[in-house]
């Protein structure tokens, strides 16, 4: 009881803040710093007031939602699973790490968003290039971090699975995957986050649907509550996915939490 | 079953174990005992396959070993290591046996009945992070009888655990192998564990490692904490293989070597 | 990542070289069609060319100025907050749910705003790229200053030096090895959003604005070419930051076994 009243009193500064500018912005009354008031009041008429069988999203905001959230999962699973894919290749096949690491960091070093009008000409506008930027955007982390958590499995496992005459498949399945797992884990929640922003560049370079077009739809007609609105609404995908993904992160890695608690 | 004909192994330029010569009969148990330092863990290594030794071989039922020999388990000293920490007490017993190509239900009944005999049979969907130490390793134990295999090697099994839980592992220890007809090669620094556990002590000198000593242990069964180690004969063994570890000359008095 | 010494190098030189070679005859086998995406050889040419072309050097110049500029507004406004939140936990703690609320929401997501705001495109770019820099260097400096020894500060403040003089003398020295850090990560951030803003916002040069450019022409080459140059940029000032943090805070390394 006491830690909820004191969870909620770590917030108070959100309230005293939205308060703020809310007195702020109705006194300078900028065109460009509408009060969050109207912020909500647009979001709310833009996306949630629909019916309850939508879960009251409204048809605008299934229409601006759905592309964009299906490119940016689709994304970002395609990138984990080559991103672990090539990890496990990397931490365990000795030797090809030395041979792939400059290549693997000058890929890494290319800004993802210059490669947006690249794949455009290639595969001009549309779905296939936005996926494509999503995935080599966001799998340098799953791809580091697997790398990593695979070469550093605990020699004590391994030889216990050698002398038990674990298959190499069992090995790879139920001992080296598992422990490297809580490293994959955190470049998964990165990656999340950054699909995020790779999807929003996408819609915004060359897009005719997705949430970042709606942006510079609302940009351009000059409806500076709703471009507020879709910052806000970013912000809150942000949050959203960040803990959702640490709610699955919880329940697949309790021992890892439980076991360094215990140690 | 188990023969060592002059095993070597060196690091570098570091002589481990030099010129190692064992031979373990079918359903012995063999404790090897030695200062730290003497090559004991080198020596396990070898023959549970996990270092390839840079001299001499490893005969197991008369062929030559190279990597991990099948009917053969560990219990490993550090547990935590051992056991896979995000498998429960069942999983983790049950995993080798999928290389034996049971089914599921025939690992988990498997699995369980091994629990079982250990005493655990109660914590079977227990993490292993759940657990204290000395169950820890009962599940470690219990790991290497549902294997069944035909050589089960101990290195310090109970080294990392508290003197009682240490007893009463030692007792399960001789307890289960006994029924299960199991040849036991176990590694310890313990003296006194030695003599208690073993049929025959063998002592290794200080590194490079080489057997200095080959005691046959009778003591009347079934071995018993307290009477045990107060019987003359447990004295004298402790007394002869102590002398040995130090590196003093033997007094041989009434002691068995072979 | 590996570990760098000669053996290493030469497997990598190796690797690299090997999959330019296959790239180069596939490229002239017929694997695609390279008029519309050249060899490359032809990329590697034009990079090079790129370096001496006037055009695109007008264009890089305005992008390092940018880049520079965003990155010390960004060292000016995180390391003083950061070193504040760091020493005055109160604040921190205050503080909080808004670096929360406001660190998800993507920088580029205020491009469509900020470019209403500015008349000036340098200072737009410079407000997105800090916008997104800002958050690395904070939270690194927060940290940092976390880390420092408490009973070193108690030394200070037992001779009697101010709150300010603290911060100074042994605040800022104790975390400055974490700042580096969060400094190093903004570097990149800030590179990324420079060209992404001018990507999408336009404008008369940088290097964005050249690709846009070279897109309507179709041209691969170039658009490739000068991706490769800012790609190059990116992994030089990262080396050279790695390796001044190295030579500055070799004390620190040796204590805490590295963080990164």
């Amino acid at each position: 009881m006491r830690r909820a009243t004191s969870g909620v009193l770590r917030f108070w500064i959100v309230p005293v803040t939205l308060v703020l500018w809310e007195l702020l912005t109705r006194m300078t009354e900028s065109p460009f710093f509408p009060p969050p008031s109207r912020i909500v009041g647009q979001f709310y008429d833009m996306w949630l007031s629909g019916p309850v069988s939508q879960l009251l999203l409204t048809d605008s905001a299934l229409d601006t939602f759905g592309p964009s959230l299906g490119r940016l999962l689709a994304g970002w699973t395609i990138a984990g699973v080559l991103g672990i894919a090539l990890g496990v290749a990397l931490g365990r096949i000795r030797g090809l790490a030395e041979y792939t690491d400059p290549v693997l960091q000058f890929l890494r070093a290319l800004p993802p968003p210059l490669l947006v009008p690249i794949f455009f000409v290639l595969f001009k506008i549309g779905t296939p290039t936005q996926l494509a930027v999503i995935v080599f955007g966001v799998i340098w982390p799953v791809l580091v971090n697997t790398t990593d958590g695979v070469r550093a499995v605990d020699k004590g496992f391994l030889e216990t699975a050698r002398v038990f005459q674990f298959s190499r498949y069992d090995i790879l399945r139920r001992v080296i995957l598992p422990s490297a797992m809580p490293k994959i884990f955190a470049g998964l929640r990165l990656s999340l986050s950054l699909a995020l922003i790779l999807m929003v560049v996408s819609e915004l370079v060359g897009s005719n649907s997705g949430i970042g077009y709606s942006l510079l739809y609302a940009q351009q007609s000059y409806d500076y509550a709703g471009v507020w609105a879709h910052i806000v609404l970013l912000g809150v995908l942000g949050l959203l996915f960040n803990a959702l993904f640490l709610v699955a992160e919880g329940r697949v890695l309790s021992w890892h939490a439980n076991a360094r608690r215990n140690v | 079953m188990l023969e060592l004909v002059d095993l070597s192994h060196t690091y570098g330029s570091y002589r481990a174990i030099d010129r190692v010569n064992l031979k373990v009969a079918q359903g012995e148990v063999v404790c090897i005992v030695g200062p730290s330092g003497c090559g004991k863990s080198t020596l396990l290594r070898s023959i549970a396959g996990l270092i390839k030794p840079t001299g001499g071989t490893v005969l197991l039922d008369g062929k030559p070993v190279d990597g991990s020999p099948e009917n053969l388990a560990v219990v490993f000293q550090d547990y935590s290591r051992s056991l896979y920490p995000w498998m429960s007490a069942l999983a983790n017993v049950g995993l080798p046996l999928r290389r034996r190509g049971l089914d599921r239900k025939r690992r988990d009944a498997a699995a369980m009945a091994a629990l079982e005999q250990v005493g655990l049979a109660g914590a079977a969907a227990k993490f292993p992070w759940e657990m204290s130490g000395g169950m820890q390793q009962r599940v470690s134990i219990a790991r290497a009888l549902a294997y069944q295999p035909k050589l089960l090697l101990m290195d310090e099994p109970f080294g990392s655990v508290d003197a009682q839980t240490r007893e009463e592992l030692e007792d399960l220890t001789l307890r289960v192998c006994a029924h299960h007809g199991m040849t036991i090669l176990l590694i310890t620094h313990d003296v006194d564990e030695s003599v208690y556990v073993g049929d025959r002590v063998v002592v290794l000198s200080k590194a490079p490692g080489t057997v200095v000593g080959d005691l046959t242990v009778q003591l009347p069964g079934p071995r018993d904490q307290i009477h045990t180690r107060e019987l003359d004969a447990f004295v004298r063994l402790r007394a002869e293989v102590g002398r040995l570890v130090r590196g003093m000359t033997p007094h041989r008095n009434g002691v068995e070597t072979r | 990542m590996p570990k760098v010494n000669g053996a290493s190098l030469l497997r990598g030189l190796i690797g690299t070289a090997g999959l330019l070679v296959v790239l180069e005859a596939a490229g002239r086998l017929g694997a695609w069609d390279t008029e519309r995406l050249p060899l490359v050889s032809t990329v590697l040419l034009r990079a090079g060319e790129l370096l001496t072309d006037p055009e695109f050097l007008v264009s890089a110049r305005s992008s390092l100025t940018t880049w520079a500029l965003a990155l010390l507004v960004t060292i000016a406004i995180a390391v003083p907050a950061g070193l504040l939140l760091g020493m005055v936990k109160p604040a921190e703690v205050a503080v909080r749910p808004l670096i929360e609320f406001l660190r998800p929401i993507p920088s580029v997501a205020l491009i469509p705003l900020v470019i209403l705001l500015y008349s000036e495109t340098t200072h737009m770019r410079i407000t997105v790229a800090v916008y997104a820099a800002l958050w690395p260097v904070l939270i690194n400096t927060i940290y940092g200053v976390r880390d420092v020894d408490p009973l070193a500060k108690e030394t200070l403040r037992s001779f009697g030096f101010g709150p300010g003089s603290v911060a100074y003398r042994v605040v800022l020295p104790g975390a400055a090895p974490f700042i580096a850090t969060g400094i190093r990560l903004a570097a990149s951030v800030a590179i990324v959003l420079v060209v992404t803003s001018e990507l999408i916002a336009g404008g008369i040069e940088g290097i964005g604005v050249y690709i846009t450019i070279a897109q309507s022409g179709n041209r691969l080459d170039l658009m490739i070419g000068a991706t490769i140059l800012v790609g190059l940029f990116g992994i030089l000032v990262n080396a050279l930051l790695v390796a001044g943090e190295n030579r500055l805070f070799r004390w620190h390394r040796a204590r805490a076994g590295a963080a990164t």
